[in-house]
């Protein structure tokens, strides 16, 4: 038997892509961040509205990574925001590579920012670096708060979380203690933004709108 | 499930080594951080899927789990933290720093040589 040592990332195919993608964000100086979720935390409501909201402020393109189907491309359309999607035909989470594709179907010159919303899933995008400026991470009231301590990859690796649907906590419809989740998410992450916002109703957009609004001027 | 992508991935680097080598690989030491996903079951299964008729077949995984350290602000010790109860293992302190989880790594390949040839 004859023993070789390697040392080699093993995920350094998708590095490669992502590492591209940083250097095309970077030569056009556009920031991009890869938001992260469950299935049905409202990523997408979350992203219409942004959009909605920023309007005339700056200006958005999106890339939808879905398994299957267009629906989510179709939301974001409605809002004249570019939008791609891309369907991974099964698999969990999106790569550097179809990013990359992806983004070079975006009229990246005439956008400020470029989001990027992940296959819903709290697991399997948080190890796939897609060459993000930051990952957003999406926590609905729905969920529970003990969703940092049990998926602390994602919670870990985010700039910012948002915590979504608070217009349920509103007469006790759900059981979750924002407190609770703060803390255990900046356990892990000392420096994460927390947005607690509803969608629906428009609660607490202005400040994630106003922080994303400082880091398109800070690119 | 993106263990098949991590597997794929890791069938590719082996390939090359062993191609170069023009070697029978057996073996493989990979590691990873705590946060990286990695189920070790589900990476092994995997690996033998698609591994079947390639120089890879039949290749053993060892898969080694790196602590996630921490530095803690109180008493400024690092230490190996436990995510399902975060705080320093010394102090007991909450407030900490992580350090940078270990990445997911491909660490050492073992080759089947060639009896006759280390005869001579």
């Amino acid at each position: 038997m004859k023993k070789v040592d390697v040392v080699k990332k093993i995920l350094h195919a998708n590095e490669k892509y992502a590492l591209d993608n940083v250097l095309f964000l970077a030569e056009h100086k556009k920031l991009c961040f890869n938001m992260i979720s469950s299935p049905g935390s409202g990523k997408t409501t979350i992203l219409t509205r942004t959009i909605n909201d920023l309007k005339g402020k700056i200006s958005i393109g999106v890339i939808e990574g879905d398994i299957q189907t267009e629906i989510d491309a179709e939301r974001i359309r409605r809002t004249k925001a570019p939008v791609v999607q891309i369907n991974t035909d099964g698999a969990c989470h999106l790569s550097a590579a179809q990013v990359s594709e992806a983004l070079k179907k975006l009229p990246v010159k005439e956008l400020d920012l470029i989001i990027v919303e992940n296959v819903g899933n709290l697991v399997c995008p948080s190890d796939f670096d897609l060459g993000e400026n930051g990952k957003i991470v999406v926590l609905s009231v729905a969920e529970g708060d003990d969703k940092p301590i049990k998926y602390p990859g994602i919670f870990a690796k985010s700039k910012a979380m948002l915590i979504n649907k608070i217009d349920l906590l509103e007469g006790g419809l759900v059981d979750f203690d924002i407190e609770r989740a703060k803390t255990d998410a900046r356990r892990l992450n000392k420096d994460m933004e927390i947005f607690p916002i509803s969608a629906r109703t428009g609660e607490g957009m202005n400040e994630w709108c106003q922080w994303l609004l400082r880091s398109v001027e800070n690119v | 499930m993106h263990e098949t992508m991590v597997a794929q991935s890791l069938l590719e680097a082996i390939s090359d080594e062993a191609a170069k080598l023009n070697a029978k690989p057996v073996s493989a030491k990979i590691s990873c951080g705590m946060l990286s996903a990695v189920n070790d079951e589900i990476l092994r299964f995997a690996f033998e899927a698609i591994a079947e008729e390639t120089p890879c077949e039949g290749m053993k995984l060892q898969i080694e789990h790196k602590p996630l350290r921490a530095k803690c602000k109180s008493c400024s010790r690092d230490f190996d933290v436990d995510l399902s109860r975060p705080s320093c293992s010394e102090c007991e302190g909450k407030d900490f720093e992580l350090l940078p989880d270990a990445p997911l790594l491909l660490e050492e390949i073992e080759f089947e040589t060639d009896e006759r040839y280390e005869e001579s």
